[in-house]
């Protein structure tokens, strides 16, 4: 959140030119390569920009972009969360459990139990003390465990029987697949609350320093709490819509779903070290992936093992180019 | 509680094989052990590197990825012998190694991210090297690196046991040793005591890498087979495991050789535990994951003692 100000009647330096040069394409270097990804594409592969393509694409967007806000938040205090792709699954589970009961169950029950494991974590980071990595590997190693202890070693999947429930993943409104629709209520009411609230606000000061945020008087530990709770919630919510577009909770489903939603928020450009950033940025480096993995498809020829070597020299280039941008910034 | 952070590990093993000795049958055997020992040694000599790095308070996800580069790598040299194949698979692992290295000690980058992304473009390489194929190794002298033994100990075993012994000779005895530990206890004192932390770091993270060459090359060798697309897959997470309960701090400023081997060994004999006593393997995952919280809580009440 640095605003730099130019002192008044001295002619702009250099230095400041190269600090506004980098704060920029932080700040906006995930868009600049994504509105190229699309122009490219658009150009390149007639189907590209096709109706049936855009909206392929946000719904496969739309499930990452719902986990990828929840860990945006816990990001934001300078932690992290492994456990999103377990959770993931146990929502989609629990969502088709909860179907045989209806809709309202389908989508309580996912919600209370992701939850409740969110407050667990939370509980033993905040509280407790523990590192975020520890305690959010073993939600990622116990929660995938439920979901195969409750699913007889994943040879079970529940399917989504409640019609109305499934309507919420597949049935559009305006031509937009409901999935869509609500990760971008998600990232609305996300936004709001990040920046126009007070707990937004706390989180952010969190994570830019938890010692100077708690002697301004900002409850660090009930901060650090609630975006496990949140995130939990997300990856939960974000399962079950899964689920109810899939018609069945699949248990192997999510895995390594963590590691993507880490791969989004940073390339859209918020910081793993925490205080900076914003849901919309994390919008466009889901968007990003989804770009590049839609484009390698079009190409037809290359396999979905040339994509993860994409994928991951992406990742590669954009943490090499911010680390060294935030850099020229400290100067 | 002091005597339980030191010791945990080991009244934890010696407990789970009393309650083996007298509630499962046909546990304590000589043949079992060796089976437990041959199926420990992917995961402990990826904790071998895991602990040289969480020493320096960084973190490796690539290792999984790298096994599945050398066991990529292996079918293509394999024709020239067991010896070249497995140089050719540690030099291709130790690129991965340098790629991590290079973006964490010299550009800064966050050990999470660096090696996340090379845990994802590392196995695609490695898929795109084997042309996505699995591939059987017939070359009996890999073959007999997995499945025999010389006096009763079995090959993978004993590279296992000297990687372990090489690997704290290098923390204990060595120069080396004692810079990466300064760099973990704190980077900017060892960079103000003039050390070289950069190449330090960048060290670290080859020899991670080489040590999960390593792992993959014993792999492949026991399953007979190049399997690049599932070998090691998530293996990082039970090195991180096994070095986090053998008593080395995720903080780094120490790396505890003889408890990760205790840590690996704790996670083989619950797992061993729970399926001789057919219990689902789900719950083998549920009770590593609390025994991971159990021994950071513990870890946790040591750090506010000192």
């Amino acid at each position: 959140m640095s605003v730099i100000v130019p002192e008044a009647g001295l002619p702009t330096t250099k230095r400041f030119d190269r600090e506004t040069l980098a704060l920029g394409a932080q700040k906006y270097g995930a868009t600049v390569v994504l509105a190229l990804l699309v122009v490219i594409g658009t150009i390149a592969f007639p189907t590209f920009a096709s109706v049936s393509n855009v909206s392929n694409i946000a719904t496969q967007s739309s499930f990452l972009v719902i986990v990828a806000a929840g860990m945006t938040f816990v990001i934001l205090t300078g932690g992290i969360d492994l456990s999103v792709g377990s959770v993931f699954a146990l929502g989609g589970v629990l969502a088709a459990y909860g179907s045989t009961f209806g809709s309202v169950e389908a989508l309580l029950l996912p919600l209370v139990a992701c939850g409740v494991i969110g407050m667990i974590q939370g509980f033993l980071v905040a509280y407790v003390g523990m590192a975020p990595f520890i305690v959010t590997l073993a939600g990622l190693l116990g929660v995938r465990g439920i979901v195969f202890a409750s699913t007889n070693a994943g040879s079970n999947t529940p399917i989504v029987s409640d019609l109305s429930f499934k309507a919420i993943g597949q049935e559009t409104l305006f031509g937009v697949r409901w999935p869509v629709i609500i990760a971008i209520v998600v990232i609305i009411v996300g936004t709001v609350l990040l920046t126009r609230s007070r707990g937004g606000q706390s989180i952010l000061a969190v994570g830019g320093s938890e010692s100077a945020a708690a002697l301004m008087g900002v409850a660090v530990a009930r901060i650090k709490f609630s975006v496990y709770v949140v995130s939990g919630l997300c990856a939960g919510l974000a399962g079950a819509l899964n689920a109810a577009y899939s018609s069945s909770g699949v248990p192997t489903v999510g895995a390594g779903l963590e590691l993507s939603a880490i791969a989004a928020v940073v390339i859209g450009g918020t910081l793993l070290t925490g205080g900076r950033g914003n849901l919309i940025s994390t919008v466009v480096g889901v968007l990003l992936l989804s770009v590049i993995q839609n484009l390698i498809n079009q190409v037809g020829s290359l396999s979905s093992s040339v994509q993860s070597v994409v994928s991951g020299l992406f990742l590669a280039i954009v943490v090499i180019v911010q680390t060294i941008l935030s850099r020229t910034q400290r100067l | 509680m002091a005597y339980l952070q030191q010791y945990g590990v080991y009244i934890a093993i010696v407990l789970l094989l009393m309650y083996n000795a007298a509630f499962t049958s046909n546990f304590i055997s000589v043949d079992n052990f060796r089976t437990q020992f041959i199926q420990m040694v992917p995961v402990l000599i990826v904790a071998l590197g895991m602990a040289l790095v969480i020493g320096t308070q960084g973190i490796d996800l690539s290792g999984g990825a790298v096994m599945a580069l050398a066991a990529a790598v292996i079918p293509l040299y394999i024709g020239y012998g067991l010896i070249p194949a497995a140089a050719m698979a540690i030099f291709a692992g130790c690129l991965i190694g340098v790629a991590n290295g290079a973006m964490i000690a010299f550009i800064g980058v966050q050990p999470i991210v660096a090696t996340l992304a090379l845990m994802v473009a590392g196995r695609g390489i490695a898929l795109v090297v084997a042309n996505e194929q699995l591939k059987s190794v017939t070359n009996p002298t890999i073959l007999s690196l997995g499945r025999n033994s010389i006096v009763g100990v079995p090959y993978s075993v004993l590279v296992a046991v000297i990687l372990v012994a090489v690997v704290a000779l290098l923390v204990n005895r060595t120069t080396f040793g004692k810079q990466l530990v300064a760099v973990g206890g704190s980077r900017r004192a060892a960079e103000l005591a003039g050390l070289p932390v950069k190449r330090i770091l960048m060290t670290t993270y080859i020899l991670a890498a080489a040590l999960a060459a390593v792992a993959g090359i014993v792999a492949t060798a026991r399953l007979g087979a190049s399997v690049p697309s599932t070998l090691g897959n998530l293996i990082e997470l039970s090195a991180i495991t096994a070095v986090v309960i053998g008593g080395t701090p995720l903080t780094g400023g120490k790396v505890k050789v003889v408890g990760t081997v205790a840590g690996a060994l704790l996670l083989q004999l619950i797992a061993a535990t729970l399926i001789k006593n057919n219990v689902p393997d789900a719950y083998s995952q549920i009770t590593q994951a609390v025994i991971i919280l159990i021994a950071v809580y513990i870890q946790r009440g040591k750090l506010a003692v000192r």
